[in-house]
């Protein structure tokens, strides 16, 4: 007879999940910060000056990785609603919930990075360029999510719906985004482009790898913190929560 | 009792007794279908207000502006999808029944599209040409709504399902649903366009068409999901 080496449906259990969930988030977050520091750095001061766009393309190491992470984020979000809805654990709501505050934040910080970005650049904060307007509405997929989890007060019944919302959103995404590229073509709109970026020098590569690894990093362990005060306001009254607190 | 009835009815006639139970509730309260035909009219009427009267400007507005204003149109009718079924209780006499539940949902999206969409799409081509557009942008208009507001009341239906009984309904609904809505005024209000710079309208009208046969078959599933987590 084999046993599995870990019983992954010991996790399912917001109690183990919990203390797993606790033991796992210093860690990401020491990455997160160490990443973050080691491309910072080679952002800032290894890096070479673009040719074209001067130190203002400096911007990038922090908006490539926020646009990355915010439809990254979605898609996982949607996986955690799909395996909720699926197995029905309660564990996978509460992970949906606490990733969309933060693929949320990255959506919106996306746009805001492009638009300072963009002034220098192209001058002009805003284009309605195929991928910006995707990222603003996937922005709003996220506050659609935010606002149906915070209007239904019985927590599992929100879990649910927002699972269906999540599923719902994530087969639109591509649907909206393909619809938006060819509205964009057919009116011939601006003529910008962000491929036509120079390939790019090896440190700059670097850094922009630093600076992604260290936002996943930081969304694990942001999510993961936050996935324990869901937890705890949720199981309140039982009785292992009572004995955590002391 | 219902088993034994529904046996006798099969599921055509089931979908058609729905369905005319739909019109004929609709028939008695007849201010639910004409206030968002009124409510479109009066939409579309304050853009030329806002904008100016340009007669080039305005025409090559009109297709967005009578797209959004169908938009928010079918929206403002979305939420009595569900809500009066839900608090009298007949919904939940309806996901007991022998019947699937996602044909009922079907019927009744069908039924949401005669009395909210189709009145829109013969009350289109008046607007139409107050904005001055000519028959043959006005067939395409027509042609392009006719196969877009299915779609709206189809994708509108999950997030009826969805804020069923939540505070705050209304407003919830139009932020969930607008973003969703977003490639069907692309490919309808870009019919018009198309056809008015000489691509032909067929590419947009097409895809249409797809959005409304892909929505036909996975709406009708995610709402009847919604509803029973809202039933509960």
């Amino acid at each position: 007879m084999t046993t599995p080496a870990i019983n992954w449906f010991k996790f399912a259990s917001p109690q183990s999940f919990y203390f797993l969930a606790g033991r796992l988030w210093p860690w990401f977050a020491a990455l997160a910060v160490l990443l973050l520091t080691a491309g910072l750095w080679v952002a800032f001061f290894v890096a070479p000056v673009d040719a074209q766009q001067g130190q203002g393309y400096r911007i990038i190491f922090v908006h490539v990785p926020a646009s990355q992470m915010s439809m990254l984020i979605y898609v996982v979000m949607a996986g955690w609603a799909g395996l909720g809805l699926a197995l029905n654990t309660r564990v996978s709501g509460m992970m949906a919930s606490a990733l969309a505050p933060t693929g949320a934040l990255f959506a919106f910080l996306s746009l805001v990075t492009g638009a300072l970005w963009g002034k220098p650049m192209w001058g002009t904060w805003w284009v309605w360029d195929a991928r910006l307007t995707s990222e603003l509405i996937l922005l709003f997929l996220y506050l659609g999510f935010l606002a149906l989890q915070s209007s239904i007060d019985e927590p599992r019944r929100a879990d649910k719906a927002c699972a269906v919302l999540a599923l719902v959103g994530v087969v639109n995404v591509p649907i909206i985004y393909f619809s938006v590229k060819w509205w964009n073509t057919l009116h011939q709109g601006a003529s910008v482009s962000l491929t036509s970026a120079p390939s790019m020098a090896s440190t700059m590569l670097t850094g922009m790898l630093l600076m992604v690894l260290a936002f996943w990093m930081y969304s694990i362990a942001v999510a993961l913190a936050r996935v324990r005060v869901i937890i705890l306001a949720r199981e309140r009254h039982a009785d292992w929560v009572q004995h955590a607190m002391e | 009792m219902r088993v034994s009835m529904s046996q006798e009815m099969g599921t055509t006639s089931v979908l058609w007794a729905v369905l005319q139970r739909e019109v004929s509730l609709a028939m008695r309260q007849k201010g639910e279908v004409l206030t968002p035909l009124v409510f479109f009219v009066v939409i579309a009427s304050l853009f030329p207000l806002g904008i100016g009267p340009e007669s080039a400007l305005l025409l090559r507005m009109a297709p967005g502006v009578l797209w959004v204003s169908a938009l928010l149109a079918a929206m403002l009718s979305l939420q009595r999808l569900f809500s009066t079924d839900y608090s009298d209780g007949t919904l939940e006499q309806m996901a007991l029944s022998t019947t699937p539940l996602g044909l009922l949902v079907l019927a009744k999206s069908v039924a949401h599209f005669l009395l909210s969409g189709l009145p829109l799409v013969l009350v289109a081509p008046v607007l139409g040409l107050q904005f001055g557009l000519d028959e043959r942008a006005l067939g395409v208009l027509v042609a392009s709504l006719l196969l877009g507001t299915p779609t709206l009341s189809l994708i509108g239906s999950i997030g009826a399902a969805l804020t069923l009984g939540v505070r705050g309904a209304g407003v919830l609904l139009s932020l969930l649903i607008l973003p969703l809505y977003i490639p069907v005024l692309i490919f309808g209000a870009g019919a018009v366009e198309a056809d008015a710079a000489g691509l032909g309208a067929g590419g947009h009208l097409s895809l249409l068409a797809a959005l409304l046969v892909v929505s036909l078959f996975f709406a009708p599933l995610a709402t009847t999901a919604a509803l029973k987590i809202s039933l509960e």
